[in-house]
């Protein structure tokens, strides 16, 4: 039996050149998760018995010589919170523990529709509410690189099902940092793209104007591919770009000369040297392929996070709202209606969850709607108008993912203000709709994975994935 | 107390200036659209199916759904902010939050500070205008039915039904501003307001079907002061229950303050058995809805050409085809006959009985009196009720005649009008025969005669009575008053 690949592009042509069957593969993820899931419980649901099916369906049209898909036997893993059609998807929440949805997600369509096979449904923070999935219902993810620490949040057992090699890629979504955060601090890539570039329709909301999904990879290249796949116009989502996919994989390979790299002068500060030591040498990596250095200012970006802490939990407060025990879900009994919505959602949801919903339910009250939601708009489109500017001057723009790598369990979780602190680097991009992604860029402190993040202006995700590749590149020679 | 029951509920605007005070009233009416599928899904609108089958995720307000905006839905809104006069300007939507069992996603999508149609008004047909503070969209909730209790309300049912067929079906709050002043004007208002709705084909505007729902805010002050403190009154399904239950309201708030109590601003429900208003709930207790712009749904700012293009399409509005009857009849366009007529849309039938030839006073009445229940488009071919207007202009037949021929007509979908009265017997009388049953008429009614000769114009119905018996309703009652008027000198 021929090896297994480990990317997806790799094992899609394989698959498709009959080298290998999409069983086997499937065969071969399934027999990692059965050996290690116990310990990193990357999945709530892992969903054997139909990926073999599928897999079978694909092997037996590719012996038909009908064709198949730029994904045809591809694993992937998908976070919790993406409906998908008669399977549980819980959003690691025991409000919605045993739902099944009447529907598919559309990125979980079109990724069927490319041949790639769902391997489970994976853990993340209840309602992709944190960074470091200690906040799921059902128990927290270990990262792959030492169990001992957190994989990072919302999408943390994504982004430790690609560094475990359950699948090859992952989706997750990225509200603040959710998939970018996870993947720098589990050492894999991880983008999210233009807000409405990938169609949020079955994606259980967070925060709407926020939420965007998108792919975790072992290489940026398969990154860009998955990209291509669940990109592109949805009419189910009004906020979706009415554009079709872009060409990705290209970008990856072309390199940077010519290009200018934006270094922020005035970053907010709390990283750890060992990942400002790493973007320095992203930055000197980047000038030696060929690209200019660029010193910007983002002035408002330091009022970023508090901007996010208003509109986020603001828009979760009321989306979380339909979760009321009359239709799905969870019902605890009661003597009257009032009292059954108080006893179920007190019983459904974790503290996290309860601390948002309370703190969007002040920002938008009356008298206060002013002051913070009112007011968190306002800094939300200062930040935009500072990333405008400085995209007059430079391509894209280099930070750290994360101020810190991955830390242990129980550090931060009862503490919430350190906790929001992991995203104040990645919240920024969310606020102004841009993309972001993610590559690793060498250790830092006790050898875990350090993360660099790409930013580029709406809709630049060429520029982005160019720069991604770059890194990519030199990553293999730094420490 | 406020909720005692009332010693008289007398409030003509007379009475009640006698008092000092006047009524002001604003009237919040929903209507529901008559789209093909709802605001934000592909499931149908449709009245009247099997519960919960016009569902679909968006409606049921599943995790994840999405909502998408119905382009017939804002087109048909449009169309109603052209009717009635509105700015149409572009608008985004809001989420309005609050739990109830049947708001799915336990907040309703609406229109909040920026909405579709803006700053119009509404002419009623006895000249008043009326102002249009907004008309926007938003979507319908889905219907309870609470099972046990003694309200019929949530509070103290032992389980309550849910039906989502109407959730998320389209609705537009047209909202007015507080011009009204008498519950006749309010009454006049919604009259003309369905009128309008049902010409322009927004809606079907039922208020027994619940797809015409009228709120009335009313309060009273004594004129050259500040308004008073408003209540909402709620549950009115009739036009006539609108207009009691404000006359209602207006009294129940002046027995208030003449007794020296305080308006509280509240909610109140209408009881149409009992015929009064009592406390639905006050607002201290009202929600905290928290509304914040709908992140799921884009701005809608319809482009000056869709705009143009439904201003260019909108049919003829009561008020054009009241102006037109009246151009036509020489009629006043308040008259009974001509709001009839307009409301049942047989406008255009008279005008095809005129341009077949027929006389355009008798065509008006004609239908007004016989084409009651025939719709827009009677069964009675126009040349035929032409030639029918024709023989009773000319003379021909008595307007008692005509008026047989007429039901003959209706009755056989049609005819030969001269044919018809031919075989009845029907023709004309003439004068002197008239003239001598006119003469012995008088002498057999020497009183009533006398009092006509002074002047009694009343007196002159004995006369032609009688003149109408003797000739079997033959002779006509203008050549009757003629020779009677000749005979008086």
């Amino acid at each position: 039996m021929a090896t297994i690949p480990t990317t997806a592009s790799e094992i899609a042509a394989a698959v498709a050149a009959g080298t290998i069957t999409a069983r086997q593969v499937i065969d071969e993820h399934l027999g990692r998760i059965d050996a290690r899931e116990s310990d990193i419980h990357a999945f709530n649901l892992v969903t054997a018995t139909q990926a073999r099916a599928q897999a079978d369906a694909i092997d037996a049209a590719i012996a038909a010589g009908q064709p198949v898909g730029p994904l045809a036997g591809v694993p992937i893993a998908i976070k919790d919170n993406m409906c998908t059609h008669g399977i549980d998807t819980t959003c690691s929440s025991k409000i919605l523990e045993g739902w099944k949805p009447p529907y598919d997600a559309t990125v979980v369509s079109r990724l069927r529709d490319a041949g790639a096979i769902m391997v489970g449904k994976t853990n993340l923070d209840e309602f992709a509410m944190g960074s470091s999935t200690e906040n799921s219902a059902f128990g927290p993810t270990r990262n792959p690189r030492d169990v001992s620490r957190v994989p990072g949040g919302s999408s943390g057992g994504s982004a430790a099902a690609v560094a475990a090699g359950f699948a090859p890629v992952s989706l997750g979504s990225d509200t603040g940092g959710s998939i970018r955060q996870p993947a720098a601090l589990c050492g894999i890539v991880g983008v999210k793209p233009t807000y409405g570039l990938v169609s949020r329709y079955g994606l259980v909301a967070y925060a709407s104007s926020l939420d965007q999904i998108g792919p975790f990879a072992t290489t940026v290249a398969d990154a860009a591919l998955l990209t291509e796949v669940i990109a592109g116009h949805d009419v189910m989502d009004s906020t979706s770009i009415p554009l079709d996919a872009p060409s990705l994989v290209p970008a990856v390979t072309q390199g940077v000369a010519g290009m200018k790299i934006g270094r922020v002068t005035d970053l907010p500060e709390g990283a750890e040297p060992e990942v400002t030591q790493r973007l320095n040498e992203a930055f000197a990596a980047l000038e030696k392929a060929g690209a200019t250095i660029v010193d910007i200012t983002l002035p408002s970006l330091s009022y970023a996070l508090t901007a996010y802490y208003l509109i986020a939990p603001a828009e979760a407060s009321s989306n979380l709202a339909r979760f009321d025990g009359v239709r799905y879900g969870l019902r605890v009994t009661a003597p009257d209606t009032n009292a059954m919505y108080g006893a179920t959602r007190a019983e459904g949801f974790g503290d996290e969850v309860k601390r948002r919903i309370m703190l969007g339910t002040y920002a938008l009250s009356a008298g206060y709607y002013d002051a913070y939601y009112g007011k968190a708009l306002k800094v939300r489109r200062l930040i935009a108008q500072d990333f405008e500017r400085a995209y007059q001057s430079v391509d894209v723009i280099l930070t750290p993912t994360s101020p810190v790598v991955a830390f242990k369990f129980g550090d931060k979780v009862d503490d919430p203000m350190s906790m929001y602190l992991c995203d104040i680097y990645t919240i920024p991009t969310n606020l102004a709709g841009h993309p972001g992604m993610s590559v690793p860029f060498g250790t830092g402190a006790n050898g875990m994975p350090v993360g660099v993040q790409v930013l580029a202006p709406a809709l630049g995700e060429v520029a982005m994935f160019r720069v991604g590749g770059a890194l990519e590149l030199a990553a293999g020679g730094v420490s | 107390m406020s909720d005692s029951p009332l010693s008289s509920i007398v409030s003509t605007p007379e009475q009640m200036l006698e008092g000092g005070w006047e009524m002001i009233v604003g009237l919040e009416v929903h209507v529901e659209l008559a789209t093909k599928t709802k605001l934000f899904s592909g499931s149908p609108n449709r009245f009247g199916d099997e519960p919960n089958v016009n569902i679909d995720p968006v409606t049921l307000g599943l995790p994840g759904a999405l909502p998408v905006l119905n382009r017939q839905a804002v087109e048909l809104a449009m169309r109603i902010g052209v009717a009635l006069n509105c700015s149409i300007q572009p608008c985004i939507f809001h989420r309005k939050n609050y739990f109830y069992p049947d708001m799915p996603k336990a907040y309703q999508i609406s229109q909040y500070d920026i909405p579709l149609n803006v700053d119009g008004f509404l002419v009623l047909p006895s000249g008043t205008r009326i102002g249009v503070e907004r008309a926007h969209l938003e979507e319908d909730t889905g219907k309870s039915t609470h099972i046990g209790g003694a309200t019929g309300r949530i509070h103290g049912s032992d389980y309550s039904l849910i039906d989502f067929n109407r959730a998320g079906v389209p609705l537009v709050e047209i909202v007015s501003r507080p011009d009204i002043r008498t519950s006749e004007h309010a009454k006049e208002y919604v009259a003309e307001l369905r009128a309008i709705l049902e010409v322009i084909g927004a809606s079907d505007a039922k208020m027994e079907e619940g797809s015409m729902r009228v709120d009335a805010n009313v309060s009273v002050h004594k004129p050259g002061t500040p308004f008073g403190t408003r209540c909402e009154i709620k549950n009115v399904n009739s036009i006539r229950a609108l207009g009691r239950a404000i006359d209602y309201e207006a009294r129940r708030q002046i027995d208030v303050l003449d007794n020296g109590g305080e308006i509280r601003q509240e909610t109140r429900h209408w009881d149409d058995a009992q015929g009064r208003t009592h406390t639905l709930r006050v607002k201290e207790d009202a929600d905290d809805y928290r509304y914040f712009p709908e992140p799921d749904l884009v701005p809608v700012a319809p482009d000056a050409a869709w705009v143009q293009a439904v201003r260019d399409n909108l049919p003829m509005l009561p008020a054009a085809r009241r102006e037109a009857l009246s151009a036509l009849t020489g009629y006043d366009t308040r008259s009974e006959a001509i709001i009839v007529v307009v409301e049942r849309a047989q406008h255009e039938y008279v005008q095809a009985v005129v341009d077949a030839g027929g006389d355009a006073v008798r065509a008006l009445i004609y239908v007004q009196q016989a084409f009651a229940d025939a719709g827009p488009v009677p069964s009675v071919p126009a040349k035929d009720l032409a030639a029918l207007t024709l023989l009773e202009r000319d003379g021909k037949l008595s307007a008692t005649q005509a008026k047989t021929v007429l039901s003959e007509l209706v009755e056989n979908g049609g005819g030969d009008a001269a044919a018809i009265a031919a075989s009845k017997g029907f023709e004309a009388m003439d004068n002197s025969a008239v003239e001598a049953m006119v003469d012995e008429a008088i002498a057999a009614d020497p009183d009533a005669w006398a009092k006509y000769c002074a002047g009694e114009q009343k007196a002159a119905g004995a006369i032609v009575g009688r003149v109408m018996k003797a000739s079997q309703g033959k002779a006509d009652g203008k050549v009757v008053n003629a020779i009677m008027q000749s005979r008086r000198g």
